[in-house]
């Protein structure tokens, strides 16, 4: 009963703010409170792997392509045929039928693709996995690269616009409380074991190939319901927005804002994505500076401005 | 067959620059186990302190294009950058590891200076900026504000982005974010050689690279520091207690690794003389191919793996799709991980309980 009421009240007060806060900040803001929202789906679904887990993922860029251009392509050039298929349903419900279907593809898509790179490459530890990530990310963004059907170098451009606040921030919602009953479960547990120390953990019986595949193709899964949603909210992809830079950026929010914990990578999402879009203005100064922050966090706050200590060895 | 020796060649001076550049990574792997990320930054530092001395006015006056200026842009764009990596090491990295003063001092001294910077376009601005940045971050030391000790691999990590983000943009700030034009320092020629016309300038980078190579394996087999650096990457603990200075030890791989990627630079901006500031993330990506490739933390290892990187990227476009050109090296990379994580001539760790 308390769940409905929860979900109840998340939506009609998501509804509210949809209606009402574009008018009120304008299309600037209402365009980086999306952004933020995206970002903490990323940041969430990436602190699963490598906060909670404990196993060094630095191609989550990747991920959030596939789901961002399987989602695209889908309502583009399928688009048209489900909503003959549904004449009945006004538009907006139609709408909503091709997000979902969209997101749904997308989060399948990358967790395939995050089960395909997982299973080979989860057998690395610590620095190779690392590298091994970082390289899947790069390949899969110089494939999207050459596929000229959705766009190529030029960019995929003219993708319906259907992603708004309330369906960012549900899925945010979704996010994060899917990972916390999933941290707080026996598969949780599991992950943790392996982060903690994963000799002791084989020991103890856990699977731990088993389980770290799990909690990569499940964050693999939530980049890729952020990229659907990236995607149907720019009308406009390009494969330089999923740079490994991105990836570092999202490595940053997660440990920023304290490696590990749900609530960090929240901050750390917020805090990152607000100070650079604030700071635009400032050119380059603003990544020095932005930069400068980042080595003196590291340096005299390793554990995030949000988080516990953690191991990392 | 006479394309495929034309090839060879081009394969051999490319993957020779890589080498130079992966030297850096590996050495430093293997003294910190640290993926030092600003190492592709000191790599594009190295060829714009190339490009500023090939192009300052007492060079121009008094030496034009000689094989003397070539050297001497060389040599000093070479020393800039080992400077810039004792920067580096010494405000980002080492605050993690050892007992230092002063890193907030300077973090907060450049903050200071680029918003001084940013309030008034002036000299008198930065410097006043600079100077309130220093004084702020020593009053902070002095009240007790001290880096965390023993930081994690992971925040070392991170710091490493930190600082190559920062040299970046720190790139764009003061050498302008449009490309530049690195300078004919050298002549260019086309050789005969047989069936084949090689360019001059290819033949000089493999040159130079190879003696930076014979030079680096002198230092490190035959010098009493090289043998101080074998110990410090065999174990760091214990070479502290047999009485070397791990902390000027570790500067000096440093040093070594960002000469060696300037040289890397300037060899590159040769054949390529299209710079800027972010020109190094890619090759400096593929270097560190090239490092884990060759099994990182081996030095041999290295140049092999970067004369392989370079061969395999040059064959594949020569021969097949150019647009794929980058994912090259990243296949590579997958697969050798794959079926061979410690790369051609890594050895395997042992692992303890």
């Amino acid at each position: 009963m308390r769940k409905w009421a929860f979900w109840l009240a998340a939506i009609v007060l998501l509804l509210a703010l949809q209606a009402t806060l574009r008018g009120l900040i304008g299309a600037y803001y209402y365009q980086i409170v999306i952004l933020v929202g995206i970002n903490i789906i990323l940041a969430v679904s990436l602190n699963l792997i490598n906060g909670v887990t404990g196993q060094f993922s630095i191609g989550h860029a990747g991920f959030y392509a596939i789901g961002g251009y399987t989602s695209a392509s889908l309502v583009y050039y399928g688009g048209a045929s489900i909503r003959s298929a549904l004449p009945f349903l006004p538009s907006l419900v139609q709408d909503t039928i091709l997000l979902l279907i969209g997101l749904l593809a997308a989060a399948v898509l990358a967790g395939l693709a995050g089960l395909a790179v997982g299973i080979p490459s989860l057998r690395l530890r610590g620095d190779y996995l690392a590298i091994v990530t970082l390289g899947f990310g790069e390949i899969i963004r110089v494939l999207i690269l050459n596929i000229d059907a959705i766009g190529g170098s030029r960019g995929f451009s003219g993708i319906p616009q259907l992603s708004n606040l309330f369906w960012v921030y549900l899925l945010v919602l979704a996010t994060i409380i899917t990972v916390r009953n999933l941290i707080r479960s026996s598969y949780g547990r599991a992950f943790i074991s392996i982060r903690d120390d994963e000799i002791a953990a084989e020991a103890m019986g856990v699977d731990t190939t088993r389980y770290k595949v799990l909690s990569f193709v499940i964050s693999s899964m939530f980049a890729g319901i952020a990229g659907g949603l990236f995607g149907h909210f720019t009308m406009y992809l390009h494969p330089n927005s999923f740079l490994f830079t991105t990836s570092f950026y999202l490595i940053i929010m997660i440990v920023v804002g304290g490696l590990g914990s749900i609530e960090g990578s929240v901050v750390g999402a917020v805090l990152v994505t607000v100070t650079l879009e604030v700071f635009r203005r400032f050119g380059p100064f603003r990544l020095v500076n932005f930069a400068i922050v980042l080595v003196l966090i590291m340096i005299y706050r390793p554990q995030g401005l949000v988080g516990k200590r953690y191991g990392y060895s | 067959m006479e394309t495929f020796l034309q090839q060879l060649v081009n394969g051999v001076s490319q993957g020779s620059a890589y080498a130079l550049i992966a030297l850096g990574y590996t050495m430093v792997y293997g003294v910190l186990r640290l993926i030092n990320f600003a190492h592709s930054d000191v790599y594009m530092f190295g060829a714009f302190m190339g490009f500023y001395l090939a192009n300052s006015e007492w060079i121009k006056t008094h030496l034009g294009t000689s094989p003397l200026t070539a050297v001497l842009v060389l040599l000093g764009a070479m020393a800039l950058s080992a400077l810039l990596g004792i920067l580096i090491e010494r405000f980002a990295y080492r605050p993690g590891r050892a007992k230092t003063r002063f890193a907030l001092a300077f973090w907060l001294g450049i903050a200071g200076a680029a918003a001084g910077q940013l309030v008034n376009a002036s000299l008198a601005a930065t410097v006043i900026g600079a100077a309130a940045g220093i004084t702020i971050g020593i009053v902070l030391e002095k009240v007790g504000l001290h880096p965390a000790t023993e930081n994690s691999r992971l925040a070392l990590l991170i710091i490493a982005i930190g600082v190559s983000l920062f040299l970046e943009n720190g790139g764009q700030q003061v050498f302008g974010a449009d490309p530049k034009f690195f300078p004919q320092i050298i002549e260019t020629k086309l050789l005969d050689v047989g069936p084949l016309r090689i360019d001059s300038q290819k033949l000089i980078v493999l040159g130079v690279a190879v003696v930076l190579m014979v030079l680096l394996n002198v230092i490190v087999n035959y010098t009493k520091t090289g043998k101080a650096m074998r110990a410090v990457s065999f174990n760091l603990e214990a070479a502290k207690l047999m009485g070397i200075n791990t902390d000027r030890i570790i500067a000096f791989t440093f040093a070594l690794g960002s000469a060696l990627a300037a040289a890397g630079g300037i060899l590159v901006s040769l054949l390529y003389p299209k710079i800027d500031p972010l020109m190094g993330i890619m090759p400096g990506l593929k270097a560190f191919v090239a490092a884990v490739l060759g099994g990182i933390g081996n030095i041999t290892g290295a140049m092999l793996g970067g004369l392989i990187l370079g061969m395999a990227e040059v064959m594949a476009v020569g021969y097949g799709e150019s647009t794929y050109r980058d994912a090259i090296a990243f296949i590579i990379l997958v697969l050798i991980l794959l079926l061979k994580p410690t790369g051609i001539m890594g050895k395997g760790m042992i692992e303890k309980v």
